[in-house]
């Protein structure tokens, strides 16, 4: 990599740490607050009635997947609101003007989601902890799947920002794609409690292999193999990799 | 060398519509270039493309030696441009916006700095250097604007519209520093719809309307040919009937008079007149701006030969 776009690469990752930084009580306060209620809801009061869950309490059961979803959430809202302000502000003209590879482009906005996803995560860690004991069975599983999910999930939020035509539009893919997905994909429950035929519908949610793979990190439990989550991470990150690239390249959404 | 040079550049939008029609455009290395046109001309599209904003649909652009498609990063190197919208990140301080500018172009942090401090000194910003650039007036965004362009230390600076909406003070002094780093050796290429800005600082200018090149001259040749300038009398004295002879004049009021003058004529003819007819001249005035004569005219003429081929 030229220093030049290594520059160009640690500028725009500045920028975008400092705009999430900037605006913290939007961006780390609300999932503390929310992760907290969660714990107190699901975890204290419905969990103690619930018993136990995959051989654990229910509250250390749900911990990874609240982790993980407050990290899908975070880099995809993070990636998605900054590059369609960047369009909307017409700032993204600064980018397009100057020599900038698209890769550089796509990096340096992936790794503005990936950074505040790594927070939000040690946040939200950190507030479990009030509530659990936070076991760890395996911290390069739990690094490696943090990292690859908030990668999917920021680049997501990059192409999603590059076909919204309106603030409307980057809460549409959140709203009735990913929450609902995120709360079908086995944060809460274990597939096992599922009739058979809803457990393999269950394993045509990504967003399971996430919470399960990450729950393995913590708990050393999961009800897919983590290889086949470590394996659909890496082929979903390339293939986003490249729409984003291709989309990007082509100036859709950004040059006329 | 040449600064700029197009080739049969043609943009064709989605909705059909031809916005360039295959012009061919040079700018001379050290030029002050002016590129002049009506509203929808063509002038900004030109500008998008070469600043990699708009994509062309045919055609070839060469920035210095550097092909515009094949060697971008060179070729985006070379290039400042100050865009006719705002368009900076409004949460951001001069500062911050300055610096990450340079920063994608590869110029380190520390140096950035620097010359973030010199061109925010030199247009007379440095003390909001930590203000929001929201909370900017019109004439200091504009000169932000400037400042940003300049980050990377570009060849040629390219100004879409940089006075409009700026005081007449603002844009002296803004005149005062385009003027000086041009002599420095930056390519200036200037679009505006201040004529007389136009004539004051460019050398060459061009003219673009509906997609086509007009007019591509020195501007000093392009002046040369403006045949009549009309100027505008106002007098004491009883000027009901006044017809000077052999000159083309308008009553417009009872103390004022327009008047055609050729170029061959003078002025002296005018006041011999009026001096016979005991009319006290009391001041006159150019009716428009020389240059600002000669654009109406390429435009209209332009308009007219379209019509002609309509109808053909």
């Amino acid at each position: 990599m030229s220093s030049v776009n290594m520059v160009a690469l640690k500028t725009i990752w500045i920028k975008e740490c400092t705009r999430f930084l900037r605006i913290w009580v939007q961006t780390l306060v609300p999932p503390a607050i929310t992760m907290s209620l969660y714990f107190v809801i699901f975890g204290s009061l419905v969990g103690k009635r619930i018993g136990e869950m995959g051989g654990f309490t229910y509250m250390e059961f749900i911990v990874p997947g609240l982790i993980m979803m407050s990290i899908i959430t975070n880099s995809y809202a993070n990636v998605s609101s900054s590059f369609f302000s960047a369009k909307f502000q017409k700032n993204v003209e600064e980018l397009l003007v100057a020599p900038v590879p698209t890769w550089v482009i796509i990096f340096g906005f992936v790794g503005g989601g990936v950074a505040r996803a790594l927070l939000i995560g040690i946040i939200v860690t950190f507030v479990s902890m009030f509530f659990v004991d936070v076991q760890i069975h395996n911290f390069a599983v739990i690094a490696i799947t943090l990292l690859l999910t908030s990668i999917l999930f920021s680049t997501a939020g990059l192409i999603n920002a590059v076909y919204a035509k309106n603030f409307d539009d980057i809460s549409v893919i959140p709203t009735f794609v990913l929450t609902p997905l995120t709360y079908l994909g086995g944060v809460f429950y274990s597939l096992t409690l599922l009739p058979e035929f809803w457990q393999i519908v269950s394993k045509a949610n990504p967003i399971v292999y996430m919470v399960n793979g990450f729950r393995y990190g913590f708990l050393g439990v999961s009800d897919v193999n983590y290889f086949v989550s470590l394996g659909l991470l890496i082929v979903f990150n390339v293939i986003l990799y490249i729409v984003a690239w291709r989309l990007l390249n082509k100036g859709v959404g950004i040059r006329t | 060398m040449k600064a700029i040079d197009i080739r049969g550049l043609e943009k064709k939008y989605s909705a059909g519509v031809k916005a360039l029609k295959g012009i061919d455009l040079s700018v001379e290395e050290g030029d002050f270039f002016a590129l002049l046109g009506p509203n929808g001309a063509g002038k900004s599209t030109t500008i998008g493309i070469i600043c990699s904003l708009v994509n062309k649909t045919a055609g070839d652009i060469n920035v210095f030696e550097y092909d515009a498609s094949k060697q971008e990063v060179e070729a985006k190197s070379c290039i400042g441009l100050v865009p006719q919208e705002f368009n900076f990140n409004q949460f951001e301080t001069l500062l911050q916006i300055v610096i990450n500018q340079a920063g994608y172009y590869g110029v380190p942090r520390d140096i950035a700095k620097q010359r973030a401090e010199k061109y925010l000194k030199q247009l007379e910003l440095w003390d909001k250097r930590n203000t929001r650039s929201r909370d900017l007036s019109g004439g200091m965004k504009r000169r932000l604007m400037i400042a940003r362009a300049l980050m990377h230390e570009p060849r040629i600076l390219i100004l879409d519209e940089p006075t409009a909406g700026v005081d007449i003070e603002v844009r002296r002094s803004m005149w005062a520093f385009l003027k000086q780093i041009n002599a420095q050796g930056i390519t200036i290429i200037l679009t505006t719809h201040y004529l007389e800005e136009a004539e004051m600082l460019c050398r060459n200018i061009a003219i673009i309307d509906k997609g086509s090149i007009v007019e591509n001259t020195s501007m000093k040749a392009l002046l040369s040919t403006l045949n009549i300038e009309t100027f505008v009398f106002d007098v004491e004295g009883d000027i009901q009937n006044t017809q000077i002879p052999e000159f083309d004049s308008r009553v417009i009021d009872s103390h004022t008079l327009e008047v055609d003058v050729p170029k061959a004529s003078g002025l002296n003819p005018v006041f011999e007149y009026f001096s016979a007819a005991n009319i006290k001249v009391m001041s006159m005035r150019n009716k428009a701006n020389r240059l600002e004569e000669l654009f109406v005219r390429l435009v209209e003429s332009s308009n007219n030969e379209n019509k002609t081929e309509e109808t053909v």
